[in-house]
């Protein structure tokens, strides 16, 4: 890591509040420019400190990297940053030459580094695995390489909180503040009142980015204004839907960012504590907000009387023992209290009486990230962008069958058909694209014919969908929705809490039924399959009751992607229980499998293993599926040396 | 002294907030929990031993039985999911002989389902111990776990 | 005072009531299953949902607070729906056993289903396979049909103080378990009932006996005896529909002979035998510092409790039979005795309020040469559906009297029904003792307010003795961490696991709602006030037993009789 611990801004933090952006002393400018590598002496080699980037073997890469420059006795650094958002295209590195423009390569593996390194040391690009070059005015560009910024993927994207992420090394507070970091902060304890921030925040419209859509501004004038010796801001890091991980890079990319959000945020509502509950898997992400608070400590951000404000202010970490149930709130809080994640009947709401009783504002990762943006700009710069219900950005981690798989930062109010087919590249190549599934577990299944409607809550919700955290699921032909379903409504049974019956006993039912139609059972007769369309039918009722009665989002929304799918893909559950067929050929038990006659030599090792003896024949001779008795397991298909079993 | 006393020495003058930090340093410690640890954190917090143990089978990071020497966790994500994890977890299944949740009896392998490791650009995913591999296909779970019965005589 | 309109209606409800709340007091019925007035609100069951104009959902009655003018729909065809719904889904897995069920007909689930006019299976599930959990001696309990409303977790832990249980795992495999799973008797439980009272449902019933009864009953070469305390004989109309409070003593001694008992015994002289030895057990510490205060030990529940949370207040406590014990071994002993009844010949049976009496009843200390003082112990709710087996019309019997020798003649051992009065019955007698002369008023007021903590010192030579009785033992794990602190200095203690005293006991009818047991309360209370023998040592009926026995309170033979032993045991708690 460049300069690590050299805590070069620790004692100009008044400098860089009391002057103005542009117009510091040529000694602190020069520190910025190194700190933010601007410019550098030395070359450095970055790779990717981030969870996707190190499953996809980035610890290997900096292992390689590492070998070959003391190998060679080469004079060069090796830093660490978050992720770029690109996560099918990882491990991503890239290379700054003094006095050049640094470069970006994907998919690159422990093999390319030498070969990458010599070419690079020699000034010239190998183009294989080339993304692009990062802009950079102080410095000669590549010739003939575009800028990261000019690419689909990153053009029609409008980076705010995502900007720095996969360029910064995230653990370097004299990084974050050489690009402008905690000055809002510093600001804004020694300028603003307290009513200000709140009113700020308010004026800006930002709206809760958990999905919840609620007025953030709002929710932090209750807790204010609540009397209460003790008030507690917490920060949602719980993020345990499957397919989400924006928060996730905003910790692992930028975790000052957040840290300073919360900064703002306590300050706000008068709280002198904050707590980060975060899901323990996240170990990355952990450690970065460790270190990222430790260095806030020594440079007197964090802790008491913080730059003589009279402010106090300290952070912990809670690690979450995982439950998708603890991000709802009143869990999340019962968890901290070292209870069970059961969620509690609001009112009382947190912001009144949250955890140990006194007023809690719990706020998303990626609300927060948001806050040190508006104060440094301003409420009306924040309402420039996006809608006028929903202002700002928003995150979406896209992941499915298309063809990027990744994050996506944009305005609220852009097209979801342009983010789908321009940014992420639509599905993935030779296959077609079915649905989108945005909103996560409790998501709605989107048809194209949907595709056209803007990405912001008010749309959403008009519509009957929902944003949700932002996960979206790219969906082609090769996916089967009533599988899918099936497989959400089964997370939410085992991740409901299990305290109300509509929701305990509703996912159960739904998920049971979803079972049922995908199964092969024996004899399902038309009178049977008449009866599970009458109980698929009852579903609905049932999914209206459990968004009325629930006592948490969970159950209220866990009939979401149920309601949504047979609104649009009726025909699809109508071919599982009416023909018994799935035509993505996912449902294993309705595949047909038979011998082709031709291939089968006779082996009999399928007779053999197959479970159901459901294979009959004489040895030498061709073998006969009977397809009553088959429950289409496949054993026979990964048995038979000869590829004479198929289904359809 | 044994090490559940020693872990519970570092949480001096804690309520009852502290429990779930107490129970991951156990787990941490010893790898799963029995009824030893829910009693002597019980009394170390003046709680109930069923309310321990209550929570902590709310929680997924909490087991009662140990896991193996290879814990494999293999994620059923969304992603993962349509890219056939459920297909790769039969695999395991059948090739060892055990359900989710379960450990063989020589003790080497236990299986585990998750909801999303985390690497959905490179679905299906799966992580054995500290390792993660990804891509996997499912021709390839022979090979992963004969490697490690190779380097485990 | 807030006022808001419901169906249309104006009604004025408190500042800071719930919606539920203000309902009742305007007899506005919702059904709820989840919570209890004793209990805090958990909002789980959904039951209770009303529509609130304004809101976008349906919102919990139990939980959700009042708001000046607003405005509520309780049976609008939306939370009609939806109430019918929930519960068809709760049926949608439910065993369908309702006719074998112990709780057929007091169901509250049942009850639900045909008030919201479920009348077809709409919704199917998969039936949930748990075991059965007999290992207890006193409740047995079928996951199966729990609906996992969480009133026997909240009653363990709030009322009874003892936390046996709690829900354990989540989602769909929710379910009531004790620590690690053990089966109930190997856990904390002390049996004391309070859960059995709770649940809405038969998921915990008692573990019942009634049919083993038939052999001893209908054999002739067999004599059998029951007695039955006098909380039985003050609850049992509200089980066939008389009015609550009712003495139906009398009634109850024909009702058992016609069933076929030989011998019909009440216990309230087994609890005057317990003063007699308590009191002389006070006596021989008193003025010793070294063991005060005396914690009296006649709860089997708190007996348990003690064993299983706080072995050293052991020492504290006068190990004398509970009154039922004390019959049991004289019905078996001497009185077989007495009668030339062969040991093997002869049965015994408890009909009572306490659950933890089975369990009691199964301890090795109650068992005489391998046969036990007490065959079977019927708790109220089983002694009605004896009742109903025999086909008997409770409402044409004519009274009838106790047999002799234990009758209950005095009121003092009647006391011992309701919480404080064992301590009063016990203070008389040390009165007496003490000053040589009779209470001049034998009500000791203090021990009769309501509360789980009632004190009371009584005047002798040279001082006074201090008493408290506590009831609840959420209330008793207090004081019993600070006796264990010596941080009081009371003289003597009397302990009641159930809140209210026995006769609010975990064997009587359900539902045991609190204007019950005020019924019940005042005729014991009244019992006693008209009652001409109103101390034990003034009773001569108790003094002419000890004459029969041919011992003394007090002496070496009565402790062998009439004592037992207590001791640490070892669980997970
Ligand atoms: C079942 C459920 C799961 C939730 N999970 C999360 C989560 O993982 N992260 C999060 O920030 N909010 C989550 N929420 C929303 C929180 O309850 C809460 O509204 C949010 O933290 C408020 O933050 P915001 O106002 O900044 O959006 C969840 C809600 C429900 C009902
Ligand atoms: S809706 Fe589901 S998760 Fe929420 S409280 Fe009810 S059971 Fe628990
Ligand atoms: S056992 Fe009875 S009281 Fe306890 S949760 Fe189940 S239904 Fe409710
Ligand atoms: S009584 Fe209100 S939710 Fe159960």
């Amino acid at each position: 890591m460049l300069n690590d611990g050299s805590d070069r801004l620790k004692d100009r933090l008044t400098e860089i509040v009391e002057g103005e952006p542009g117009k510091y002393s040529l000694g602190l400018q020069k520190i910025f420019d190194q700190e933010s590598k601007n410019r550098i002496d030395r070359t450095v080699i970055f790779t990717g400190a981030n969870t996707p980037g190190k499953i996809a073997g980035s610890n290997k890469l900096r292992g390689a990297i590492n070998r070959y420059i003391e190998d060679r006795k080469i004079d060069a650094d090796v830093a660490q940053t978050g992720t770029l958002g690109l996560y099918s295209e990882e491990p991503v590195i890239s290379i700054q030459l003094p006095g050049r423009t640094r470069v970006f390569y994907t998919c690159v593996n422990e093999d390319d580094i030498s070969m990458l390194l010599d070419d690079l040391f020699h000034h010239t690009l190998p183009e294989e695995k080339l993304l692009g070059q990062l802009r950079n005015e102080a410095h000669d560009p590549w010739p003939d390489v575009p800028f990261l910024d000019e690419l689909p993927f990153f053009a029609k994207q409008h980076r705010v909180l995502l900007k720095y992420s996969g360029i910064i090394d995230p653990v370097s507070i004299d990084e974050y503040i050489s690009r402008g970091g905690y000055r809002a902060f510093l600001l804004t304890i020694r300028n603003y009142t307290i009513d200000e921030v709140c009113a700020m925040i308010e004026e800006s419209g930002l709206r809760g980015r958990s999905g919840s859509a609620f007025l953030t501004g709002r929710k932090w004038i209750v807790a204010r204004e609540t009397a209460a010796e003790q008030k507690y801001m917490v920060c949602n890091a719980e993020e345990s839907d499957p397919g989400a991980f924006m928060d996730r890079a905003l910790m692992e990319g930028n975790p000052h960012q957040l840290i300073e959000g919360i900064c703002i945020a306590a300050y706000a509502i008068g709280a002198t504590k904050a707590i980060i509950y975060i899901r323990s898997e996240y170990r990355d992400s952990i450690f970065k907000l460790e270190t990222a608070i430790k260095k806030a400590h020594e440079y007197g951000i964090l802790g008491h009387n913080i730059f003589s404000s009279g402010f106090n202010l300290d952070i912990s970490l809670r690690k979450g023992p995982g439950a998708f149930v603890c991000g709802e709130e009143t869990a999340l809080i019962a968890s901290m209290e070292g209870k069970r994640g059961m969620p509690q009947s609001k009112p009382p709401y947190p912001t009144e009486r949250g955890y140990h009783n006194n007023p809690t504002v719990v706020n998303n990762v990626e609300t927060l990230c948001n806050i040190p943006h508006i104060i440094g700009n301003g409420p009306e710069w924040f309402k420039r962008t996006g809608t006028v219900y929903s202002p700002g950005t928003k995150i979406f981690s896209v992941s499915g069958r298309s063809w990027h798989k990744g994050l996506v930062e944009v305005q609220m109010g852009t097209d979801l058909g342009m983010l789908v087919n321009e940014i992420i590249g639509g599905s993935r190549r030779g296959h077609e694209l079915k649905a989108v599934h945005i909103g996560g577990p409790y998501g709605c299944m989107i048809p194209p014919q949907k595709m056209n409607i803007p990405i912001c809550f008010e749309a959403f919700k008009k519509e009957g969908f929902i944003l949700g955290a932002g996960g979206i699921l790219v969906l082609d032909e090769k996916t089967c929705i009533v599988d899918l379903v099936k497989y959400f409504m089964t997370f939410m049974k085992q991740q409901s809490c299990g305290k109300c019956i509509p929701c305990r006993e509703g996912t159960k039912r739904i998920s049971e039924l979803l079972d049922e139609i995908t199964r092969k059972t024996a004899d399902l007769d038309q009178h049977d399959a008449i009866e599970k369309f009458r109980a698929l039918v009852q579903l609905e009722k049932l999914a209206a009751v459990m968004l009325d009665t629930s006592l948490c989002g969970l159950g209220q929304l866990a009939p979401n992607p149920l309601r949504s799918s047979l609104k649009y893909f009726r025909e699809e559950f109508e071919e599982h229980i009416f023909d018994r067929n799935c035509r993505s050929n996912v449902c294993r038990e309705l595949r047909t499998y038979y011998i082709d006659v031709e291939l089968c030599t006779g082996c009999t090792i399928c007779a053999k293993r197959c479970p159901e003896n459901a294979i009959i024949g004489t040895e030498k001779h061709p073998f006969f599926i009977v397809s009553d008795k088959c429950t289409g397991c496949g054993i026979c298909r990964e048995v038979c040396k000869f590829s004479a079993v198929s289904y359809n | 002294m044994d090490r559940i006393d020693r872990i519970l020495q570092d949480f001096q003058h804690v309520n009852r907030d502290a429990l779930i930090p107490i129970l991951q340093a156990v787990q941490n410690e010893i790898g799963h929990l029995n009824s030893e640890a829910i009693e002597k954190i019980g009394d170390h917090l003046h709680l109930p031993a069923s309310k321990v143990y209550g929570l902590a089978t709310f929680y997924n990071q909490f087991a009662f039985q140990a896991r193996g020497k290879y814990h494999i966790r293999v994620c059923d994500g969304s992603t993962c999911h349509i890219d056939h994890s459920p297909h790769l977890l039969r695999q395991f299944h059948k090739l060892l002989g055990i359900g989710d949740g379960e450990t063989t009896r020589d003790g080497m392998f236990s299986i585990e389902v998750v909801a999303c490791l985390g690497a959905c650009g490179q679905s299906p995913v799966i992580s054995i111990n500290d390792d993660f591999y990804h891509s996997i296909k499912s021709g390839m779970i022979n090979d992963i776990l004969d490697d490690i019965r190779m380097k485990n005589p | 005072m807030v006022r808001i309109e419901v169906n249309s209606r104006t009604i004025e409800a408190l500042k800071g009531q719930t919606i539920l709340e203000a309902l009742i007091n305007n007899g506005i019925q919702v059904p709820t299953l989840c919570s209890l007035p004793e209990l805090s609100p958990t909002g789980a069951c959904r039951m209770c949902v009303v529509e609130v104009e304004g809101m976008d959902k349906l919102v919990p009655a139990c939980s959700f607070p009042v708001k000046e003018k607003m405005k509520i729909k309780t049976h609008s065809g939306r939370v009609l729906q939806a109430r019918k719904m929930n519960v068809e889904l709760l049926l949608s897995s439910h065993p369908d056993d309702c006719l074998y069920c112990e709780r057929n007909g007091n169901c509250e689930l049942q009850k639900l289903a045909e008030d919201l006019n479920v009348r077809s299976r709409n919704i199917s599930g998969e039936r949930r396979g748990y075991k059965i959990d007999g290992s207890s001696s006193s409740i047995i309990r079928d996951p199966s049909k729990c609906i996992l409303c969480g009133r026997c977790v909240r009653i363990c832990e709030e009322i009874a103080g003892v936390a046996a249980i709690d829900f354990g795992r989540r989602g769909d495999r929710l379910k009531i378990v004790t620590a690690m799973n053990e089966p109930l008797d190997f856990s904390s439980c002390i049996d004391c009932g309070m859960c059995l009272l709770s649940c809405p449902t038969g998921a915990l019933a008692d573990k019942t006996s009634l049919q083993e009864l038939d052999r001893p009953l209908d054999d002739p070469a067999t004599k059998v005896a029951v007695q039955y305390t006098p909380e039985v004989v003050v609850s049992l109309a509200d089980e066939f529909g008389i009015r609550t409070g009712t003495d139906m003593q009398g009634i109850i001694n024909s009702v058992l002979r016609r069933i076929g008992f030989d011998y019909v015994f009440e216990t309230s002289s087994g609890a005057e035998i317990a003063v007699m030895e308590q009191s002389n057990a006070f006596l021989e510490r008193y003025g010793k510092n070294d063991h005060r205060p005396l914690i009296l030990s006649r709860c089997p529940a708190w007996v348990n409790y003690v064993e299983k949370f706080r072995p050293e207040l052991l020492s504290y406590m006068v190990p004398v039979r509970s009154p039922h014990q004390i019959i049991g071994r004289l019905i078996k002993g001497w009185f077989a005795e007495e009668n030339s009844i062969p040991v093997n010949r002869i049965c015994s049976v408890l009909i009572t309020n306490c659950s933890a009496a089975k369990h009691e009843a199964s301890r090795e200390e109650y068992y005489s040469d391998n046969v036990p003082d007490i065959d079977y112990v019927l708790t109220t709710r089983e002694f009605a559906r004896l009742i109903r087996l025999h086909g008997i019309n409770i409402h044409e019997l004519e009274h009838e009297d106790t047999d002799e020798p234990f009758q209950a003649k005095g009121s003092a051992g009647k006391l011992f029904s309701v919480a404080g009065g064992e301590l009063e019955a016990t203070l008389r007698t040390l009165y007496r003792h003490f000053n040589g002369k009779e209470l001049p008023d034998p009500r000791l007021g203090k021990l009769r307010k309501s509360g789980g903590i009632r004190e009371e010192s009584i005047v002798v030579p040279g001082g006074e003795i201090k008493a408290v009785a506590i009831s609840g033992l959420g209330n008793a794990a207090e004081i019993a961490k600070l006796i264990a602190d010596k941080e009081y200095n009371f003289d003597i203690i009397e302990v009641m696991a159930c809140g209210g005293g026995c006769i609010n006991g975990g064997g009587q009818p359900i539902p045991g709602d609190p204007e019950r047991l005020k019924a019940r309360i005042k005729t014991i209370y009244d019992a006693d006030k008209n009652s001409g023998i109103r101390t034990a040592h003034g009773n001569t009926a108790v003094n002419g037993l000890y004459d029969s026995l041919g011992f003394l309170p007090g002496s070496e033979e009565s402790r062998n009789k009439f004592f037992t032993h207590i001791k640490a045991v070892k669980v997970l708690k």
